[in-house]
């Protein structure tokens, strides 16, 4: 026995068998996502080309806003002025591109980034150096971000430019691929994944999940939680340029955007408590849910009952979560 | 290190615990004192603008405030918070002001109270036996209720009764010109919470759960009932906010109080209650509320956009917290 155990133990697993039980949500959710995508072909037959466009231009601002989410999530923290920071870089982008010539908007989308990560800095070193907690100093700063927003612009109004428009609508190639999801697997591929795959990608998910343990293998804490909070403003502004673009306007009045953040990145596979998950489950969580209030619409379901689904699942994925954790350490 | 130096050091270490101490174990004191300075700055910068009648304003508004956040901090004490306390009291004045023409006033508050406790009784139950995080279990019930109070209203389109004239007596007007009729609600609920906290075993068991969970389990405290007459009892706080709140506005929506969730927290924060759970009280909640209040009047008549107002509410909610958090932590 004791010299064949060890034999039967180091055969290799299947690489396919450990990717799948890695993302084991994420492809559970794309599995839903489809079954959702026919179940929406059945009800409505016409869902079809100009469907999917919508969708895709509808979730963008969403996804992105869920990407920061998670970033910040994944470290162990959270935060609540998402959705301000999106208005901020939306009005800012508005106004400084409107009537503007081409050259003149790119500048400004380059601005609005930049001013997306001094946001996240400002949150960042709030949160490192005072230490009060995130959930506070976040919703203090979604305030601030909310007011400064309505200083820039009072009421919703500027313009895009036309090549920012021209970029996330319509398709490429194949009518069945939408620009918008592209731009989208674009950003997420520039910005996350080379972090993900770096030393900094590595600290976050320390950090999340433990950051005593962190701190002793020499993380620094601060530092980590600190550029957290400067990737999630990159996004945000992300996510408010592409605001601009999907509407022609910026709005300085936040949407629901950071609390559907929240619950896109827990619908998303990212635990709470940080250290777990990554982009890919929020970004299809975004996608499900903003598929499951098309399909209300298309059963002539009053469309509130689609808040009311979405406040469910958030809650009985949450139960179903914490139920499998709580199983796992009983056994 | 030389005697003397030990004993300057000690005296200095004497005095500054001693401030600690008073921030720490009385801040009552020292936030009354900062309102004594807000409403004399409010004096200085429109000379005659302090009177009994403004006094009485300040209290009228503060009052549905000040309610509210009473159930935050009774959430806060036990480590949680709860963030539908707007949707459940926009519901619940909404739900009166659609009955009142119908079976009356007594039956549309006694409807509205049992929809709000039903409410929190599920929050309750998510919290304390499902253990889903406060955050994400009070973001979806608040999904859930503004969901389900939309489809009311659809239902409702055609009786649009409006709110009840004795909601507008107590929520808004001033007897003799200086004390709010609001104040016969706010009183008694108020030296109720108070004295549930101090002088009852329930007021101990929030502050215990809320201090260390796992001591409390072990000393024979049931969490889980703990939490969920705790949700019930802020559910049933936020309704009695909402009839005063859409009495003094006079209006019925289901979105009414939306803009007060995040004022809540931060007057109970101001209050000093710690968000991490186990300390504060109701009496620094209170004084929270009406700074807060005398504040945001003093912007208005300084004529100040609503922007400047949102900005200064977050910087002083991120100032006082990083305080509390530096006078507790080294005290």
């Amino acid at each position: 026995m004791a010299v064949t155990a060890p034999a039967v133990e180091e055969r290799p697993e299947p690489a396919w068998r450990g990717i799948l039980q890695r993302n084991g949500w994420t492809l559970g959710l794309l599995g839903f996502l489809v079954v959702l995508l026919v179940f929406t072909k059945l009800i409505q037959p016409s869902y079809g080309v100009s469907g999917v466009q919508g969708l895709a231009i509808a979730i963008l601002p969403l996804a992105l806003a869920a990407a920061a989410q998670a970033v910040v999530v994944i470290s162990g923290g959270i935060d609540l002025s998402i959705g301000s920071m999106m208005a901020l870089t939306s009005v800012i982008a508005a106004t400084r591109m409107e009537d503007q010539p081409p050259e003149v908007t790119v500048i400004a989308v380059i601005l609005v980034l930049a001013i997306g990560l001094v946001l996240g800095a400002v949150n960042g070193a709030l949160v490192v150096i005072t230490k009060v907690p995130d959930i506070v100093v976040t919703l203090a700063m979604s305030f601030v971000w909310a007011g400064v927003a309505l200083l820039v612009l009072r009421t919703p109004g500027g313009g895009s430019a036309d090549w920012l428009r021209d970029l996330v609508l319509g398709s490429v190639g194949n009518e069945w691929i939408p620009r918008a999801a592209l731009v989208l697997a674009a950003i997420v591929a520039v910005v996350w994944i080379p972090l993900q795959r770096s030393r900094l990608g590595l600290s976050f998910y320390a950090l999340g999940s433990n950051e005593l343990a962190a701190f002793r293998s020499g993380v620094s804490v601060g530092w980590t939680k600190f550029l957290a909070y400067v990737v999630a403003g990159l996004f945000s502004a992300l996510a408010g340029i592409m605001l601009v673009a999907s509407s022609g306007i910026g709005t300085p009045v936040p949407g629901p955007y950071t609390l559907l953040s929240v619950a896109a990145v827990v619908l998303g596979g990212v635990s709470l408590a940080g250290g777990r998950g990554g982009l890919a489950g929020p970004v299809i969580a975004v996608v499900i849910l903003s598929l499951l209030r098309t399909d209300m619409t298309f059963l002539r379901l009053n469309t509130n009952l689609a808040t009311v689904a979405q406040g469910v699942i958030l809650v009985v994925v949450v139960m179903i979560g914490t139920f499998l954790t709580l199983r796992r350490k009983a056994e | 290190m030389t005697a003397a130096d030990g004993t300057v050091e000690r005296n200095r270490w004497l005095t500054s615990a001693g401030w600690r101490a008073l921030f720490r174990d009385r801040p009552v004191i020292p936030l009354i004192v900062l309102l004594g300075i807000l409403v004399v700055v409010s004096e200085l910068v429109r000379p005659g603008v302090v009177s009994p009648g403004w006094a009485g304003v300040i209290m009228r508004t503060a009052v549905p405030l000040a309610i509210l956040a009473g159930a935050q901090t009774l959430a806060m004490l036990t480590g949680g918070i709860d963030l539908s306390v707007g949707a459940v009291g926009s519901m619940s004045g909404f739900v009166v002001a659609t009955l009142v023409g119908g079976p009356g006033l007594g039956v549309a508050i006694l409807v509205a109270l049992t929809v709000a406790a039903l409410a929190g009784l599920v929050t309750g139950i998510g919290v304390g036996v499902f253990k889903v995080h406060p955050l994400i279990m009070t973001l979806g019930m608040s999904l859930v209720v503004l969901g389900l109070a939309n489809v009311w209203q659809i239902q409702m389109v055609q009786t649009g009764a409006g709110v009840p004239a004795e909601f507008r007596t107590i929520g808004s007007t001033l007897a003799f010109g200086i004390l709010p009729y609001s104040l016969l609600v706010f009183v008694p609920v108020a030296a109720l919470i108070l004295f549930a906290l101090r002088r009852t075993g329930y007021g101990r068991l929030l502050y215990a759960v809320g201090d260390n969970p796992i001591a409390a389990r072990l000393s024979g405290t049931r969490p889980w009932q703990v939490l969920i007459a705790l949700y019930v009892i802020t559910a049933l706080l936020a309704a009695i906010a909402g009839f005063l709140y859409s009495g003094l506005t006079n209006t019925a929506s289901v979105t009414l109080m939306d803009t007060q969730v995040l004022p809540s927290v931060a007057a109970a924060v101001i209050g000093g209650t710690s968000i991490l759970g186990g300390r504060g009280g109701f009496g620094g909640t209170i004084v929270g509320a009406l700074i807060l209040t005398v504040v945001s009047s003093l912007l208005v008549s300084l004529g100040s956009p609503e922007a400047v107002r949102q900005i200064l509410f977050g910087a002083i909610i991120v100032v006082v917290a990083a305080a509390y958090t530096r006078v507790t932590s080294e005290g």
